[in-house]
């Protein structure tokens, strides 16, 4: 009873929103031609580049913050446990591992490049990279990570670092991430690859930590 | 009808989806996978109204794309819980709530 009250509420609210959807009016704030009057100070030619790492930096700033602190809670969540190597995947699936994650990077590079005038960049290219890590680590080429070291933990934080000592030191000049046209493609140049680096080991990390602890798998 | 308005329309019919599998289902793998479609649903919803006219506004899919990893982190996290909660009480679902 309880269940059917539910749903047919669900449908009653989706109905609802998708008929308020359909009658309305124009948005009255149109941001397009403000992020393209500004395009050119960004430092970037792509427009969601440089929404993303210049008008709202600080929003991504945040979210790679939200990203570091998600992982920090899983490493405390699991239990510290040892696993050995995983068990190996048959030799075809290996050998496609292995001649994909070259391609993989690659391509993780070219969106990072790609980033500054088309779609791409660092979110799109770190996730490139974790993909290939859980591919290696799903294949049995790769161990579930134990608890990080010192070089993993410095790699997992260095986006962020990065990020907040552009942010701190433009701070100084009396606004928050605001850079000065001149330097600005070259800031968002070192912030992207620093972030494409940390979020390729934290995504991955979400999934080679977890996987570590195969005692508590359901 | 613009392809924008469409996705805005699926994403209308998704987001109530989650909200009721949330709701309805007790499995904490399937809860998980509720909250996803709710995110994928509103993620649809705020593209697609953006771009009714066919042109692509780039402040809400910046939006979005921040919205996505921030998803991502917290389906991460919910995994992780869960999966403590199975290997410390063999369990997949919450206890049930007192009524005092």
């Amino acid at each position: 009873m309880k269940k059917i009250a539910i749903q047919l509420a669900a449908l009653v609210f989706a109905l609802v929103l998708g008929s308020a959807m359909l009658d309305l009016d124009p948005a009255p704030v149109d941001l397009r031609p403000a992020v393209a009057a500004h395009l050119e100070a960004s430092g970037v030619a792509h427009p969601v580049t440089a929404v993303l790492l210049n008008y709202r930096g600080y929003d991504t700033l945040l979210e790679v913050a939200v990203l570091l602190l998600a992982l920090f809670a899983i490493l405390a969540v699991i239990p510290d446990s040892q696993t050995g190597r995983p068990t190996p995947a048959a030799p075809v699936l290996q050998t496609l591992a292995r001649l994909a994650v070259p391609l993989m990077l690659v391509t993780a590079t070219f969106l990072l490049w790609a980033g500054a005038f088309r779609p791409g960049g660092a979110f799109q290219a770190g996730s490139v990279l974790a993909a290939a890590l859980v591919l290696l680590h799903l294949t049995g080429l790769l161990a579930g990570w134990p608890q990080p070291g010192a070089r993993l933990r410095w790699g997992l934080a260095a986006g962020f670092l990065v990020f907040l000592a552009v942010a701190a030191a433009l701070l100084l000049q009396g606004h928050l991430l605001q850079y000065p046209p001149a330097w600005a493609g070259l800031l968002i140049l070192c912030i992207e690859f620093a972030l494409t680096l940390s979020l390729g080991l934290l995504l991955a990390g979400l999934f080679l930590f977890l996987s570590r602890d195969t005692e508590g798998a359901p | 009808m613009s392809t924008g308005l469409l996705f805005a329309l699926v994403g209308a019919a998704l987001f109530p989806m989650g909200v009721a599998g949330l709701l309805v289902q007790r499995h904490l793998l399937r809860r998980i996978l509720a909250f996803n479609l709710m995110g994928s649903g509103a993620f649809l919803i705020l593209v697609g109204l953006a771009q009714r006219q066919d042109v692509a506004d780039p402040v809400p899919q910046a939006m979005v794309l921040t919205g996505i990893v921030v998803a991502v982190a917290a389906t991460a996290l919910a995994l992780a819980l869960t999966r403590r909660l199975y290997a410390l009480t063999g369990r997949l679902e919450l206890p049930d709530v007192e009524h005092d």
